[in-house]
């Protein structure tokens, strides 16, 4: 089992979402965060005055996938998510000891 | 038609009520979340203060005869608790008491005003205090030395600013608008830069705020032509268009200088322009008064930078809108006054008196030193004995939560 962390730009999320309905994807979940990658922050000026805002907003998506899911998953989210442009965000995977399905107690892959 | 005279004045009074709240938001809005509620509550007190003071001689030092026929302060005991104006004149119009109401409102929006340079860094007892003597020590006699006229058939001696420099201020350039933007800067050189940055917070509160502001306006002005009259009338045109030519004027200078109009430089050129046409508002033409709101705004945004070259944390840049502002709105009367506005006074680009010149520059100069010196000296006698400034910790954390126990909005807490 592998846990998929994916940030990307908050645009794409839609886009993303609606390509993982089309593959082994049960369920997801998604956090709104800030950060910088080679994309950097950005200027504000008030009043002639300027303030940098270090980061930016961007979209986390963590999925957690059987083994053999892993790749075709990773593919769709990247190229969902693609637009090209400084900023696309990162994709990562973790191995992932053990998983636990809160309602009915079923352990390991099954809870997948 | 008195009574037609005091019904729009008493809606003047109600519009000019509204900029408290306006002036809060407008400034609220411009700080960083943790100070909104400290900013609300300095510009608020302000209306406090002011009454209670007006009430045992603010009337006195302001309407008040002049004592010793100087035209510097009016006596101090004359209306003391207004108890003179209880009974009925049965003029039918405006009396005694309508006007110590509207100039309770006058006198408490230009402290309101210095509260800005104060931003996010001042105890807000000391603010108090410092309100109650700046009203008293600064406010009270430039008000009576701008806006009292000598009446010789009844032996009232009016200020000398009016009746003797005989300066052209339609409803307060001097003694409101340039008198709160040069205490500003004066209150924050002695109060020291701010830790951090104050990024706005709120621009839609911001706009809100300067729109309620505008509204009130025209009260400010209109209430000033002391009638239902044609004067009334066109004071609320030429204000519409200062503060619309205004955002014109500070949006181009702007997009020149960093490439983008943006909505607060909006928000601040309509101030700018209602500022700027607050001594002219009779004294220029329709054209006369969109190149005052033009020249303002423009004036106002290159002023911006002023401040930062100073060395001065003049945190909301109450002296390059109101002090500038003001200054432009003055200068703007002596270059191009139309000859057939209310006001008659023809500027010197059209061939008028060059007198106008010495006038004016007299009375900019005495508003201006005047406020500056006897602001810093009062600000640093209460920073010398009681201290004005936050700790560092308080600071950092904001006024609303370490000087109130509040926070203006709860958002993100678990």
């Amino acid at each position: 089992m592998k846990l998929i962390t994916a940030i990307i730009q908050p645009h794409r999320q839609g886009a993303v979402h609606d390509a993982l309905i089309g593959v082994h994807v049960n369920g997801l979940t998604v956090t709104e965060v800030s950060g910088y990658g080679s994309q950097k922050g950005h200027s504000e000026i008030y009043r002639g005055a300027e303030y940098t805002v270090a980061f930016r907003p961007k979209v986390r998506i963590d999925v957690i996938v059987s083994d053999e899911d892993l790749e075709s998953t990773i593919q769709t989210i990247v190229a969902a998510a693609c637009t090209g442009k400084i900023g696309d965000g990162k994709v990562w995977a973790t191995d992932v000891t053990d998983v636990v399905r809160v309602r009915t107690g079923e352990r390991g892959p099954a809870a997948v | 038609m008195p009574a037609a005279d005091l019904a729009w004045l008493l809606a003047a009074f109600a519009l000019v009520s509204l900029m408290f709240p306006g002036l809060a938001m407008f400034y609220g809005g411009m700080l960083g979340s943790k100070n909104v509620l400290n900013m609300i509550m300095m510009v608020m007190s302000s209306l406090a203060v002011t009454s209670v003071l007006y009430v045992l001689y603010g009337y006195s030092m302001v309407s008040g005869n002049s004592l010793g026929g100087l035209g510097i302060i009016g006596d101090p005991l004359e209306f003391f608790g207004l108890q003179s104006f209880v009974a009925d004149a049965a003029s039918g119009g405006a009396e005694g008491l309508y006007w110590a109401a509207f100039f309770i409102l006058f006198a408490a929006i230009t402290i309101a005003i210095v509260a800005s340079g104060a931003a996010g860094r001042m105890k807000f007892g000391a603010w108090i205090l410092f309100s109650g003597l700046w009203l008293t020590l600064v406010y009270f006699p430039l008000a009576h030395q701008v806006f009292t006229f000598t009446d010789e058939e009844s032996g009232y001696v009016g200020g000398w600013l009016r009746n003797v420099v005989e300066l052209h201020d339609f409803a307060g350039g001097t003694a409101v608008h340039m008198n709160a933007g040069v205490a500003a800067l004066a209150l924050a050189l002695v109060l020291g830069k701010s830790k951090g940055g104050h990024r706005p917070h709120n621009l839609p509160l911001v706009v809100l705020g300067a729109g309620i502001l505008w509204f009130g306006w025209y009260g400010f002005n209109g209430g000033s032509a002391a009638g239902a009259n044609f004067l009334a009338q066109y004071v609320v045109l030429t204000s519409l268009l200062a503060g619309s030519a205004g955002m014109i004027g500070f949006a181009l200078v702007e997009k020149i200088r960093t490439g983008r109009a943006t909505t607060l430089g909006m928000a601040s050129g309509a101030i700018a322009g209602l500022v700027g046409i607050t001594p002219s508002a009779d004294a220029v033409n329709p054209v006369g008064a969109l190149l005052v709101g033009l020249f303002s705004g423009g004036v106002v945004c290159l002023a911006l930078k002023w401040k930062t070259r100073l060395g001065i944390d003049d945190t909301l840049d109450a002296f390059a809108v109101h002090g500038v502002g003001g200054v432009v709105g003055v200068i703007c009367v002596v270059l191009f006054a139309a000859g057939d506005a209310p006001a008659g006074i023809t500027g010197i680009l059209f061939g008028g008196s060059w007198d106008i010149v010495w006038r004016e520059l007299v009375a900019i100069t005495v508003t201006c030193v005047y406020s500056f010196t006897v602001t810093y000296a009062i600000a640093w006698t209460l920073n010398k004995t009681i201290g004005l400034r936050v700790s560092e910790e308080e600071e950092y954390v904001g006024l609303d939560v370490s000087y109130h126990a509040e926070t203006a909005y709860d958002s993100g807490r678990v």
